[in-house]
């Protein structure tokens, strides 16, 4: 038997629609009936299941009015496009602001978490000082709800009428919050990684005559952010929805649009647009994570290097 | 305490007087004293946690010793005011788990120290580089990621990484004992070609036929001292300790003697 045990877990969508094939040994002709028949039995019961939510949806005593109030159709089409002389935003134009928004985040908490993690990672008596900074930053920001750290620099820095920097457009409050926030989790994750490189690596670096710092670019480094690529995505589908937190600032991005609509037509229906249009952006990330996952897997199974 | 002690002597690659290191309270080497002259090869025997590994590693400063005094050409270099990365461009340490970079081809291996440390130029390390793996046989593998590679492939790469440093001293941690036996010879020959160029080297060893072969000294250690040295034929016929003795009657008894 030479059955493959990486092979279901690889596509864990297709696990039915896979079929085992030659991998079961002599049985050919019988696997693939197999497969055919877990092809018709999954097909079945995701009928079954969708028709019982689909029915439960449908034959609630208020579905009418919840499907009038989530779902109607002209109004999710004036949520989608705007209406100006309505004074509607379109949700479509706002999810634009939302992607400006994470974007740039990104780029940003890259950089700043790897400082934190690397501050972190220093040793000897001339930097605690450091090390304790970065410490106290990780546990606050990661221990403050995000929203709530929203509202302090967004509403406390302007007040702080401190030259240039309490001028700033709403967004850079915004923005700058997310980075905050944002970095304390990701500096984590980039010390997980860091810790899962072996003592041994940078032994044989040192013992090269590098230095600690050229240790860490050059060997530490590159094999700690190939490791926790994952879970920074992970962090950053969810850091892709949170750009919805920076609406209470008054930055008309998707959130703030729904809500607008909403308003207009007393109907929810914006805000099912919005998460729709939220899911646009969060699902395929999540689907190339874990494609990502199952490489490396695979990879690592083949003994492959990256 | 290191002021007590005369200069050190600028004739011999290495030397170690009285060098003392412990791990919490376990005292790992005690007293150590061992002088290296160049181009001589000295193996290290003993069990396992006799301390061959934790000396080898205090010469590469990769452990700070509490006590005593470690001289490298005449250089004291357990001095807290030394360059350590200066220093351990000059020796070279293997280790028995190979320690690759895996992220690296094998050439990127070679010359990361050479371009970061030494700001040599690509080409002149690739040069260089190349000609250490086609002196060791791994030219062909030269753009391969180590774990494409056999363990006697890699533990021969990883000695040729810590040439290009052109190191004056080689210190080699049981580096064939993480190997399947029909890989163990062809790491072992590349290290008897090290020492007939001239290489100073010392190795610490399970494979008593290699230190007998190779070396000019074998030393034997016990519970962080060292207990008898002297010349291969020497020590392994006619050892004086008692605890060699049986030391080296155990691995008759498993074979490997």
């Amino acid at each position: 038997m030479t059955s493959d045990p990486g092979r279901f877990d690889d596509s864990p969508l297709l696990v039915a629609g896979g079929p085992p094939s030659n991998s079961l040994g002599g049985g050919r002709r019988h696997s693939k009936l197999q497969g055919r028949r877990a092809v018709a039995v999954s097909v079945a019961s995701s009928v079954v299941l969708l028709g019982v939510l689909a029915a439960l949806f449908f034959f609630a005593p208020g579905s009418a009015q919840v499907r009038q109030t989530f779902f109607n159709i002209p109004d999710a089409r004036t949520a989608f496009l705007g209406d100006p002389r309505g004074g509607i935003f379109s949700e479509l134009d706002a999810l634009l602001i939302n992607i400006e928004l994470f974007l740039t985040a990104e780029v940003l908490i890259l950089i700043l978490a790897m400082v934190i993690a690397l501050i972190r990672q220093l040793t000897g008596p001339v930097t605690f000082p450091l090390r304790m900074i970065a410490i106290a930053y990780t546990d606050f920001f990661r221990g403050v709800p995000l929203l709530l750290v929203v509202y302090a620099i967004g509403f406390g820095v302007p007040a702080l009428n401190l030259a240039g920097v309490s001028t700033q457009p709403v967004w850079v409050y915004g923005l700058a919050a997310l980075v905050l926030s944002y970095s304390a989790y990701v500096s984590e994750v980039y010390r997980a990684g860091i810790d899962s490189v072996h003592p041994s690596q940078v032994a044989a670096a040192r013992s090269l005559g590098l230095s600690h710092g050229q240790a860490m670019r050059s060997v530490v480094i590159p094999q700690a952010v190939r490791r926790v690529i994952p879970p920074l995505l992970n962090d950053f589908i969810s850091l892709q929805k949170d750009t919805a937190l920076v609406a209470v600032l008054g930055i008309i991005e998707v959130n703030r649009a729904a809500g607008i609509v909403s308003s207009t037509d007393f109907n929810y229906t914006g805000y099912t647009v919005g998460a729709f249009l939220f899911l646009l952006l969060t699902v395929p990330m999540a689907r190339f994570t874990d494609w990502l996952i199952a490489r490396d897997r695979r990879r690592r199974q083949a003994g492959v290097a990256h | 305490m290191a002021t007590s002690l005369a200069a050190p002597a600028a004739n011999l690659a290495l030397q170690l007087e009285g060098v003392r290191k412990a791990f919490d309270r376990t005292l790992v080497l005690k007293d150590i004293d061992l002088a290296v002259a160049p181009h001589e090869v000295v193996c290290l025997i003993g069990a396992s946690g006799s301390g061959k590994s934790t000396l080898l590693r205090c010469v590469n400063l990769l452990e700070e010793i509490d006590q005593g005094r470690i001289s490298f050409f005449g250089e004291e270099i357990s001095a807290t005011t030394i360059d350590v990365n200066r220093l351990r461009r000059q020796i070279g340490i293997v280790f028995q788990s190979f320690n690759l970079f895996p992220h690296m081809t094998v050439l990127q291996n070679l010359t990361l120290a050479p371009i970061r440390v030494l700001r040599k130029s690509r080409p002149e390390a690739e040069a260089e580089a190349d000609a250490l793996l086609s002196r060791f046989g791994l030219l062909e593998k030269r753009r391969e990621y180590p774990d494409r590679l056999s363990g006697g492939q890699q533990q021969r790469a990883a000695i040729a990484r810590a040439l290009a440093m052109q190191p004056r001293l080689m210190l080699l941690d049981e580096v064939t004992s993480a190997l399947d036996p029909e890989l163990v010879a062809e790491v072992l020959n590349v290290i008897r070609s090290l020492a007939r160029a001239g290489m100073t080297m010392i190795i610490a060893t399970h494979e008593m036929g290699f230190a007998r072969d190779i070396a000019n000294r074998v030393c034997f250690l016990d519970g962080g001292v060292i207990l008898e040295q002297g010349p291969p034929e020497q020590l392994f016929r006619q050892p004086h300790e008692e605890r060699t003795k049986r030391f080296l009657q155990s691995l008759t008894e498993a074979g490997r003697l």
